[in-house]
């Protein structure tokens, strides 16, 4: 038996080695003279949020042909940047795996991850690797408060974006007695405790506070129980395919109230799935209006016409691989260890948003804007706690 | 008390759907004694194919009314088609190995099924198309819907049908022989390798009858969908009594009334403690309990003790 | 000296195995290191669950409940997580040691064990199957929701900083100097998981030939004849489920260790499946079977991939497919190839092919 064990281990051991091919090791390897430097993206490519993480995908990419159709030189050569994209299928153990993948590939910089959940453990491998991450989308606010120099983020975490969700509910839209639905994941629950903190301090009564999750698609019974407490918003914390049949099913038990989202309800498959119970529903977006921002509209043209309609935070990705090639251009070098201070300290006018990190690696200022579903399309309503764009 | 009635109303339109998913489950597991793990995913299958053939009849200027029940009938075709072939190539061969070895399999084929689905249909979350006017119908205050009518309807019609099948035709004593002793069933000359086929037929056929439904209660299909859907009609099978078709209807209509009534209640039975966010853990409690009064499930029978 | 060949053979392994980092470290890179310590903690839990099920014969399909409670033992007992809830009591958190709270994971994972079991004694196959794998959820479902009224658990959002386990003074987490050999953190994992894992085949194996192990076979072949030989079915099933829990608790304390971070989406129903994968894939029942399950299932996702595009490339010339949906569809592919294979595991235990050869275990008395 033993013995067996032992030939079993050493078989074990030569498939380990021989199963795959030999990963790149070669630090920026030259071709014909340019400077070739990779960039590492992450988000789930398999799954239920498979949909999302390609846009991610796709957002990323986008802003790497642009910046090699640019010929950015830096150091006094020309860079060739080239995406290298790996599925953490929403899993916190593959986000590590992948996270080290990407340092082995010797990437300069990381887009990613897309869920907090993933971000905060890949963190610490960057981090201890010295290799720079921005994530478009995550939004905890644990992941900037480890203390890594590494760790940004071009997006309103849950507390800034909670925050001014909760005040415009009670305020803005006079909301008395507020109902609550979380999904329990990591985003629904951030978002929700902070919406509930903010409203109630701005005189609001939060009178249930029910939950689902990131699966579900009957939602009659918690929406059954919200109704008994007859509240006049309910805020829902999670995505758009829980939202859309959400708005649905309370259209149908015939509650008449306004509907509230965070960033994840606004899609436009939240409009598709909820069809009619769309209109009037509300949703915020941490960043500018794509179209007041200069370079938003001409972005959402190209994009869509090159991929397929925005699903959500494909210009964060953007936003986020150039802000990382600006401050590889104002330190002159790809070297993470050089371009980080200069990244931590970078002004940069994204299609999103102004952005500026704060110490933490959080985004500066944080303007939110609200929107709202009229004629079966997200329209703008304002936006809040904004640095006003440059070019305005 | 309005209220009550509305959850009600809602638990059993939700059970309908576990009732006709957890049929499917029943009738493979009476007959050969296996979990058929891919089933949720059949389901999808069933849901898409639905809403792929759907939209191209309506393409085609086909009649909403004539579309609706043809592209019922391509997508139950297609599930019929699919449950045959994993039962030839996932299970047959593996009908007399040990019993946890075709559970594998049917893990595989759910990852197979999901991923190709990924494939053809996308990854995006895509709408289901009303084709008539969903109508609303207050009752005492609560609520119900053209389409829920429709699902609980369907769900007793079915059951209904599928015990005359079983106990009132000769396909139905041919599967219950198969069922009791497949050797003797053999002998007296059974041909089990159709009986069972025919079995995984009808159990896939109805889960595109419930892929269908799902996707036009709540206007929506997506890759993922089945593998939830299935874990809870498995349980709603088990806590039946897995085996039994009565079972299997009792236990879909028992699981989605708990879990609506747990839903709504749970936070004014334990003050504010818990809520519904504890839904799933008092539909586990109340399967624990069951079972521990009664191993069997409620309407299982006590079998014999098995190697 | 008939043993001589042998006892070489033996440190042959041994050699292979201490080298194994370095090599995988040069030929493919660090990522596929952390990949193999990964295939070590699947191992542990292969190992762990292959008591229940492949020993006892007790279908669990909630095992990853006990590696979750293993990850957040640690997890509490070595973050600053603890300050938030008991600022008074723990003004900095707890950091106790890893070697403190291992025991302590293991004792209250099998004492969870034993409360799994207690209700489950009477149901057979597929209604235990469905029972332990709600207790799963419910485990998960209570990590997930603990943040309130107190928050012990800081809910989805998980508990992150997690202390690096440190032997004596030296921290696994940053790269080491021994003997002028310069050893990176994903390294000494690999060490340290290697000796527990070391631990966790000879513990199975001293079980396996136990008086305990005989009347946990005798229990699947036959619970009546077991018990009617004066085997205490009752007792004995519950240390089957407290013995295999402890293996799931303790390394799920290493888990935590390594990865610095849980939350409750690592321990979804789909892990537990996947370990009952490992089990049932390699050979239930066989020590040596569940490792090579534990191995090629952790591996082959990894393995694919890799390998997704280029064998794209090779056999088209181009990327046709995806390579992220490919990947997963391979993985179940080979899941049904195996089987229909090796229908009783690639290495089955001597015992369960004996029962093949008799009769069909399959068919329903």
């Amino acid at each position: 038996m033993s013995f067996r064990i032992a030939r079993l281990l050493l078989l074990a051991a030569a498939l380990a080695l021989a199963g795959c091919e030999k990963s790149v090791t070669t630090e920026h390897q030259e071709v014909s003279g340019e400077l070739v430097v990779r960039i590492g993206a992450s988000a789930p490519l398999t799954g239920p949020q498979a949909h999302i993480g390609k846009d991610n995908e796709s957002g990323t990419r986008m802003a790497i042909d642009d910046a090699n159709a640019k010929g950015i030189i830096i150091g006094g050569r020309k860079v060739r940047f080239e995406l290298v994209s790996e599925d953490d299928q929403a899993d916190p153990k593959t986000a590590t795996i992948v996270a080290q993948k990407l340092v082995d590939n010797k990437v300069s910089g990381v887009i990613g991850h897309l869920n907090s959940g993933t971000t905060i453990p890949a963190s610490r491998i960057y981090n201890d690797n010295g290799v720079a991450q921005i994530s478009p989308s995550a939004t905890a606010v644990a992941y900037t408060a480890q203390g890594y120099r590494t760790a940004f983020r071009v997006m309103a975490n849950d507390a800034q974006q909670g925050r001014v969700l909760g005040e415009y509910a009670a305020k803005n839209l006079g909301a008395k007695k507020i109902a609550v639905i979380d999904d329990q994941t990591g985003y629904g629950q951030g978002l929700a405790d902070e919406f509930i903190k903010s409203a109630q301090s701005n005189g609001a009564r939060i009178v249930a506070h029910e939950y689902t999750n990131d699966r579900a698609y009957d939602f009659t019974a918690v929406l059954t129980a919200v109704k008994g407490k007859q509240p006049d918003l309910l805020f829902y914390a999670g995505m758009d395919p829980q939202a859309g049949p959400m708005a649905k099913q309370l259209k149908a038990l015939g509650l008449k109230l306004k509907f509230m989202m965070g960033d994840g309800g606004y899609t436009p498959q939240f409009i598709k799935l909820a069809g009619d119970a769309a209109e009037g529903a509300y949703a915020s977006l941490p960043g500018v209006p794509l179209d007041k921002m200069p370079g938003g509209k001409e972005f959402e043209a190209r994009f869509v016409a090159k991929y397929q309609p925005i699903q959500l935070y494909a210009p964060y990705c953007y936003d986020a691989v150039n802000v990382m090639i600006a401050a590889m251009q104002k330190a002159d070098s790809v070297e993470p260890a050089k371009y980080l201070p200069a990244l931590a300290g970078i002004t940069h006018d994204g299609v999103t948003a102004r952005i500026q990190f704060d110490e933490k690696g959080d985004l500066k200022g944080g303007a939110i804007t609200m929107y709202q579903v009229k004629d079966g399309k997200w329209q703008p309503l304002e936006t809040l706690g904004a640095i006003a764009p440059a070019a305005h | 008390m309005e209220i009550f009635f509305q959850q009600i109303i809602n638990g059993l339109v939700q059970g309908s759907v576990y009732a006709l998913v957890a049929l499917g489950y029943t009738m493979v597991y009476g007959i050969l004694g296996l979990i058929n793990f891919a089933h949720g995913e059949v389901v999808m299958v069933g849901a898409m194919l639905a809403l792929s053939s759907l939209t191209a009849l309506l393409g085609l200027g086909v009649p909403p009314l004539l579309a609706f029940p043809l592209s019922m009938a391509i997508a139950m075709a297609g599930c019929m088609a699919l449950g045959y072939s994993i039962e030839r190539v996932a299970y047959r061969p593996l009908r007399h190995a040990p019993r946890l070895a075709p559970l594998i399999t049917a893990i595989g084929i759910s990852i197979v099924l999901q991923n190709l689905a990924m494939m053809i249909w996308g990854r995006e979350y895509h709408s289901f198309p009303q084709l008539i006017a969903n109508e609303t119908h207050s009752i005492g205050g609560a609520i119900i819907s053209d389409i829920q009518i429709a699902i609980f309807v369907a769900a007793l019609f079915i059951m209904a049908g599928l015990l005359v099948v079983v106990h009132r035709t000769r396909l139905g004593r041919a599967m219950r022989a198969v069922s009791e002793n497949q050797h003797a069933a053999q002998l007296m000359g059974v041909d089990i390798n159709r009986v069972i086929s025919v079995t995984f037929m009808l159990g896939s056929g109805l889960a595109a009858v419930a892929g269908l439904m799902v996707s036009a209660n709540y206007g929506l299909a997506h890759y993922y969908m089945g593998f939830l859907l299935g874990l809870k009609a498995f349980t709603a099978a088990v806590l039946g009594g897995i085996g039994n078709l009565r079972g299997a209807m009792l236990g879909g209509l028992l699981l989605g009334l708990i879990e609506s009534l747990g839903a709504g209640y749970i936070g004014d039975l334990t003050g504010g403690f818990m809520g519904s966010n504890y839904q799933d853990v008092f539909a586990f409690f109340v399967l624990i309990a069951v079972l521990v009064f009664r191993p069997s499930g409620l309407l299982g029978e006590r079998i014999a003790e098995r190697a | 000296m008939p043993n001589a060949p042998k006892h070489l053979k033996y440190w042959l392994l041994l050699a292979a195995l201490l080298l194994l980092p370095f090599v995988t470290d040069g030929l493919l890179g660090r990522g596929w290191v952390r990949i193999v310590d990964f295939a070590m903690l699947y191992i542990m839990l292969a190992l762990g669950l292959n008591i229940v099920v492949g020993f006892a014969g007790l279908l669990d399909l909630g095992y990853i409940a006990f590696f979750a409670v293993g990850a957040y033992c640690y997890a509490l007992a070595g973050s600053p997580h603890l300050a938030i809830a008991f600022p008074m009591l723990f003004p900095e958190g707890v950091h106790l040691s890893l070697w403190l709270i291992l025991p302590f994971a293991a004792l209250l994972a099998g004492g969870l064990g034993v409360l799994l079991g207690a209700p489950t004694l009477r149901l057979r196959g597929d209604y235990l199957a469905i029972v332990t794998l709600g207790f799963g959820e419910i485990i998960r479902i209570f990590l997930n929701n603990l943040n309130a009224p107190v928050n012990l658990t800081n809910g989805p959002q998980g508990i992150s900083r997690i202390d690096p386990v440190s032997i004596a003074d030296m921290q696994l987490s940053t790269t080491q100097q021994i003997f002028g050999i310069e050893l990176p953190a994903v390294h000494m994992y690999f060490y340290l998981f290697l000796a527990f894992t070391a631990l966790a085949i000879f513990a199975s194996q001293r079980l396996e030939k136990s008086r305990t192990g005989r009347a946990w076979m005798a229990i699947r072949e036959d619970e009546i004849a077991a018990s009617a030989m004066g085997i205490n079915t009752r007792n004995l099933k519950l240390l089957a489920f407290a013995m295999g829990a402890m293996f799931g608790g303790a390394s799920g304390a290493l888990f935590a260790g390594f990865q610095g971070f849980v939350s409750p989406e690592s321990f979804s129903l789909m892990e537990s499946i996947m370990v009952l994968c490992m089990v049932v894939l390699g050979g239930m029942g066989n020590i040596a079977g569940v490792i090579l399950g534990g191995v090629l299932l952790a591996i082959l996702p990894e393995v694919l991939r890799h390998g997704a595009v280029p064998l794209q490339q090779a056999l088209f010339g181009k990327t046709i497919v995806d390579p992220e949906s490919l990947r997963m569809l391979l993985f179940g592919a080979a899941l049904i190839a195996m089987m229909l294979y090796r229908p009783a595991g690639l290495l089955p235990s001597r015992v369960r092919r004996r029962e093949l050869d008799t009769d069909e275990v399959a068919e329903k008395a």
